[in-house]
């Protein structure tokens, strides 16, 4: 008997249970179909997390206030760190810094409110994080001076303030209740990531200290984003910004009072953050899987006991162990594969489904499925069907022909 | 070749029934001639059934030594039975044994499936179709067939093989006076023609007397009688 031969008697007693056959297979498709889903849909988010990191430039260090451990006496970041840093002779790979100052604000204009970020910052913002005027103009020094009652508007908070993006500049809004001038408009972005760029608003980083955004400490800042030369000298420039700022902070040696961060470090968080979760829904719907095996197994067992005497006058008529294992095998294998392909097609429909629904809530996660989670889910559907279709092979092929054949 | 196509020389056969143990075979000896046809015949309990296994290489026995067609088959492996069985024996059963759901063709195919020499099987399945008198039911399911219809295709199957031996257990137990006469002809018929050894285990004293040879098995022994000219 040959592996084909085989298998098309397999097909063919399967076909002749097929309310049964389906059944059992469905275990399997579900299995599979919820194993595709869970790891394209955990990697469709990876993708967009990763991919809005990405955004932020390779070549960017965020510094904040605040060590890994408790430090004593921890001073916070100001504006004058951020000034240090800007010192070409101690920093020569640092050519950009963006101290900032942020907080959440209620901006309103022509009776419409809404709660939106605002972000206090330089000039300097504008090119270190692109952050792209579509119409006016961004903060500039005379602005920071001044400390000018000055707004940009992301699209999304001019849009919900306005119902338009487009001809405000010029136009007043109030944020926290004080009146600001509309300088400026941001490029639309476009939603993507977990902080809304479009949903936004900025004002001179003077401004946001002395008006918006009170600190204990006067001066104080945020965050200060730096930016290196290019990718490579970020090491060097996050060297060079520790250092200035231990000497500015007078710390001791290894109780830094500031954590710096860059793109990397983001990435590596969030792809450990993503791949946990995505092993963990996996992990859940390879239980369904488990369970597919069994209804396997159960089929098999009931399906030896059924055709005890035909498995008996296949060994009179001179069938080998060998051969009644196959057979069994090649059924057991039969219906977990074709679950595996089955399942595969539903994943990848799943899959869609939560593509279609999340674009149009906007949360734009695409499910992406991967030739390796189709060899992966394919091969393990075939070991379930091997390994839950043993047992059952097992025992028909060592049953004896003459019980057998005397079974009723 | 041996002159004895089954030579069994004093087969014991004790099963264990939980801590009793049943001697179904006491030291039994049985010769059959190469085309021969021979009744077994005995009341249950005999061991009638225990023999029939035992000559079918079904089962092992217990003691005592077993030639088939020249070969020794006391001692083998599960699977080597199994090939023995495949090439040597053909088996007719009171209940047919047809796979239900494979065709006439099919069916008489099966044994030719599990042989290493499979060649050509289409053609043979065909052949001990057509010498059963069943050429035009070929692609017939059992149960589209009548129940002596069934028998043939069960026959044609025992036959494919061209085995030594065909053994048949109440081969007319489950058909009418008409399709089990019609049936011990065929078998008869074959015996002639092609000179198949034929060994019947039966209960009908009719059947068995149509046979050169009526071995009869009284508590695990052979009560052996010469049918008289």
């Amino acid at each position: 008997m040959n592996y084909l031969t085989s298998y098309l008697l397999a097909l063919e007693s399967l076909t002749a249970n097929k309310l049964r056959s389906a059944l059992t297979v469905l275990g399997i498709v579900i299995g599979v179909g919820a194993v595709i889903a869970m790891l394209s849909i955990g990697r469709g988010a990876q993708n967009t997390i990763t991919g809005s990191i990405e955004g932020i430039g390779t070549n960017l260090l965020f510094v904040i206030s605040g060590g890994a451990e408790d430090v004593r006496n921890a001073k916070p970041l100001t504006l004058t760190d951020a000034e240090a840093l800007q010192d070409s002779f101690q920093a020569p790979s640092v050519i950009g810094v963006a101290p900032l100052m942020q907080g959440v604000a209620e901006v309103s204009a022509q009776g419409e409110t809404a709660q939106t970020t605002l972000d206090g910052v330089t000039a300097d913002y504008e090119w270190v994080r692109n952050a792209t005027i579509a119409e006016g103009e961004f903060v500039n020094e005379t602005h920071l001076l001044s400390r000018s009652a000055v707004v940009v508007l992301g699209v999304k908070v001019a849009d919900n303030l306005f119902g338009r993006h487009e001809g405000l500049v010029g136009e007043t809004v109030r944020i926290e209740g004080q009146p600001f001038r509309i300088i400026g408009i941001l490029e639309e972005k476009g939603g993507s990531g977990f902080v809304d760029e479009d949903d936004r608003v900025i004002v001179p980083l003077t401004t946001a200290q002395s008006r918006l955004l009170r600190r204990s400490t006067p001066n104080r800042v945020d965050m200060i984003i730096v930016q290196a030369l290019d990718a490579e000298a970020v090491p060097q420039a996050s060297q060079e910004v520790a250092d200035i700022l231990r000497a500015r902070h007078r710390t001791e040696i290894g109780a830094d009072d500031f954590t710096i961060f860059n793109q990397q470090d983001f990435l590596d968080t969030a792809q450990t953050i993503t791949s946990v979760l995505t092993i963990f829904l996996g992990g859940i719907a390879a239980i369904s899987l488990l369970v597919g095996g069994i209804g396997i197994m159960n089929i098999m067992l009931v399906s030896v006991i059924e055709r005890t005497r035909e498995i008996g006058l296949r060994k009179a008529l001179g069938a080998r162990k060998r051969d009644i294992l196959i057979q069994f095998l090649a059924e057991s294998s039969l219906l977990s594969l074709t679950g595996g392909i089955l399942g595969i097609i539903l994943g990848w429909l799943i899959s869609l489904a939560v593509g279609a629904i999340a674009a149009a809530s906007n949360a734009d996660i695409n499910p992406v499925i991967g030739l390796d989670s189709v060899l992966l889910a394919t091969l393990f559907s075939m070991a379930v069907g091997l390994f839950f279709g043993l047992y059952p092979a097992n025992r028909a092929a060592n049953l004896e022909p003459v019980e057998a054949l005397r079974y009723e | 070749m041996s002159k004895w196509v089954v030579d069994a020389r004093n087969l014991t056969k004790v099963y264990k029934m939980g801590d009793v143990e049943v001697h179904a075979l006491r030291g039994l000896s049985l010769k059959v001639k190469r085309g021969e046809v021979i009744a077994i015949m005995g009341p249950s309990g005999s061991g009638k059934s225990t023999l029939m296994n035992m000559l079918g290489c079904l089962d092992r026995p217990t003691a005592g030594e077993y030639y088939l067609d020249g070969e020794g088959v006391a001692n083998l492996s599960d699977d080597q039975l199994a090939d023995i069985r495949n090439r040597k024996v053909g088996f007719i059963f009171q209940t047919f044994n047809l796979l239900p759901r494979a065709t006439a063709l099919d069916n008489v195919e099966l044994p030719l499936r599990y042989a290493s020499n499979g060649n050509g099987r289409r053609e043979r399945a065909r052949g001990a179709l057509e010498s059963v008198g069943l050429g035009d039911r070929l692609h017939h399911r059992p149960n589209e067939l009548s129940g002596g219809q069934q028998q043939r295709v069960a026959i044609a199957r025992a036959l494919v093989n061209n085995p030594a031996i065909v053994m048949a257990d109440e081969p007319t137990g489950n058909l009418d006076s008409k399709s089990g006469e019609e049936i011990i002809k065929l078998l008869l018929g074959l015996n002639k023609e092609r000179d198949v050894t034929l060994i019947i285990v039966t209960h009908d004293a009719d059947i068995a007397k149509r046979a050169k040879r009526i071995v009869t098995i009284r508590d695990g022994r052979v009560e052996e009688k010469r049918k008289k000219k």
